[in-house]
């Protein structure tokens, strides 16, 4: 601990910040990719071919009962075995991640959806809107209104779930933070840097979704 | 202009309705009653497609309702609908919620259906509160400005399901008096609801149904003076009572 001055920490920083570029890279990605897969998987649910919706049920109960780390561990070591090469750490933490928050984007989404009372659509078809337009204009904003605190909040347990990418030697914020400390035989206090930095970030998330759902409030 | 012929609907095993058959002339006010699950909202989302029907055909302004390939957004837009539970777009202010349709499926512009808004909320009382959102008015308020957004499609005939069934008893005047104007300016309506004051004052026929039948369709008169079935008789003794 004795050599952890200011100018100690000016020496570190560009390895603590190239760590925090990934772990944002990484919580973007996977957000957007889990987004994109769970709005379908959520559109696919509530079909009324009922194959389809069992079978979106069924990927999403499924995902939902295994552990992240067994996936990233899956898409670590299985896909190379399948595809014949490495694909490295970040491309399969990368899919276990959108594999894994789809499933949950998909339930925060359909349960958007289905917040919006039938009645809204009927009102919307009944005065010469087509289905596409009545969900673009009169469904999908209430929805996205109701869900949005919800998948906020998902977005910061993203956030902190990437963390895990450290069992597949990625080199995200934690990573960074822990090589530093192992290096420089000072695991504590980066330990502790690291833990206020994820709370300060998720704390301020958290205040500005607590913010979020006062204004919405309905 | 309306014409509903034989019409069958079944929600899986359960038959709703059971052969009906209405004609509603031009400019005619048909005000449909009967006991609560008799099939008559049932019956109003069929005539302009919200509801599918599995047997029959409904004809409005010669136009087919539920053959397959008949443009229902088009078809509906030229027919107004008021819900019992007023629908207006939570996320949108009164105005905004009266230029959707004129804007997206009519294609007028802009400014043109914000001045029609203007003219038709002047119409139903509600000019004041143009930009006000539905959660800060009132069940009547709201259901007149839900009047308004029908209207301003121009439609050539407007349909009421228990317009005022959700309002607390001193709003429901506000809203019959808006319908009742309505009706003697010759619009087309059909209007299910259990005010049968409003019936006797407004109505030219009263279609009475039962268990997804039409057991009575008569002039008004008729209807209230001698109805033919027990069932009627006995609705009205009850609803009249109060």
């Amino acid at each position: 601990m004795t050599n952890f001055t200011w100018s100690y920490l000016a020496g570190i920083l560009p390895l603590l910040l190239s760590g925090m570029v990934v772990t944002v890279e990484l919580t973007a990605a996977s957000l957007v990719g889990g987004l994109l897969l769970g709005i379908i998987l959520a559109v696919l649910r509530i079909s009324r071919l009922r194959v389809v919706a069992l079978a979106a049920a069924t990927y999403v109960n499924l995902l939902r009962s295994l552990p992240l780390l067994l996936l990233i561990f899956w898409f670590y070591f299985l896909v190379p075995l399948l595809v014949g090469r490495p694909v490295g750490g970040m491309t399969s933490a990368l899919i276990g991640f959108i594999l894994f928050e789809a499933a949950y984007f998909c339930e925060i989404i359909r349960a958007g959806l289905q917040s919006v009372r039938r009645g809204q659509v009927l009102a919307g078809l009944a005065s010469g809107l087509t289905y596409a337009q009545t969900m673009r204009r009169i469904v999908l904003p209430q929805a996205l209104r109701n869900m949005l605190p919800v998948l906020l909040t998902e977005a910061i347990n993203l956030f902190k779930s990437t963390a895990l990418v450290y069992v597949v030697g990625v080199r995200d914020f934690l990573t960074a933070a822990s090589i530093i400390g192992t290096r420089d035989n000072d695991l504590v206090p980066l330990y502790l840097l690291a833990a206020g930095v994820y709370l300060v970030v998720c704390l301020a998330a958290s205040l500005s979704v607590g913010r979020l759902r006062r204004g919405y409030a309905l | 202009m309306i014409a509903v012929e034989n019409v069958s609907k079944w929600y899986s095993d359960t038959q709703v309705l059971r052969e009906c058959t209405v004609n509603v002339a031009r400019g005619e006010i048909v005000v449909v009653c009967g006991p609560s699950g008799s099939g008559k909202s049932t019956l109003i989302k069929c005539i302009n497609g919200l509801e599918p029907i599995q047997q029959g055909r409904i004809v409005v302004d010669g136009v087919s309702v539920a053959e397959r390939g008949t443009n229902l957004p088009k078809l509906r837009a030229r027919i107004g609908m008021v819900f019992q539970s007023f629908e207006l777009y939570p996320h949108m202010t009164v105005t905004q919620n009266i230029i959707l349709a004129p804007i997206k499926a009519l294609k007028r512009r802009r400014n043109e259906a914000t001045e029609r808004a203007y003219t038709l909320l002047e119409r139903v009382g509600m000019r004041e509160h143009a930009d006000r959102y539905p959660a800060n008015l009132s069940g009547g308020q709201q259901q007149r400005v839900a009047i308004a957004r029908a209207l301003a499609m121009d439609p050539i005939a407007m349909l009421f399901d228990e317009p005022t069934s959700a309002l607390d008893p001193e709003m429901i005047n506000e809203v019959l008096d808006v319908i009742t104007a309505l009706a003697q300016e010759g619009m087309t309506m059909v209007v299910v609801t259990h005010e049968m004051g409003f019936a006797r004052r407004v109505a030219d026929r009263v279609v009475f149904m039962d268990q997804g039948r039409i057991v009575e369709d008569s002039a008004k008169q008729e209807f209230f003076n001698q109805p033919r079935s027990d069932r009627a008789r006995l609705f009205l003794s009850k609803i009249l009572q109060h």
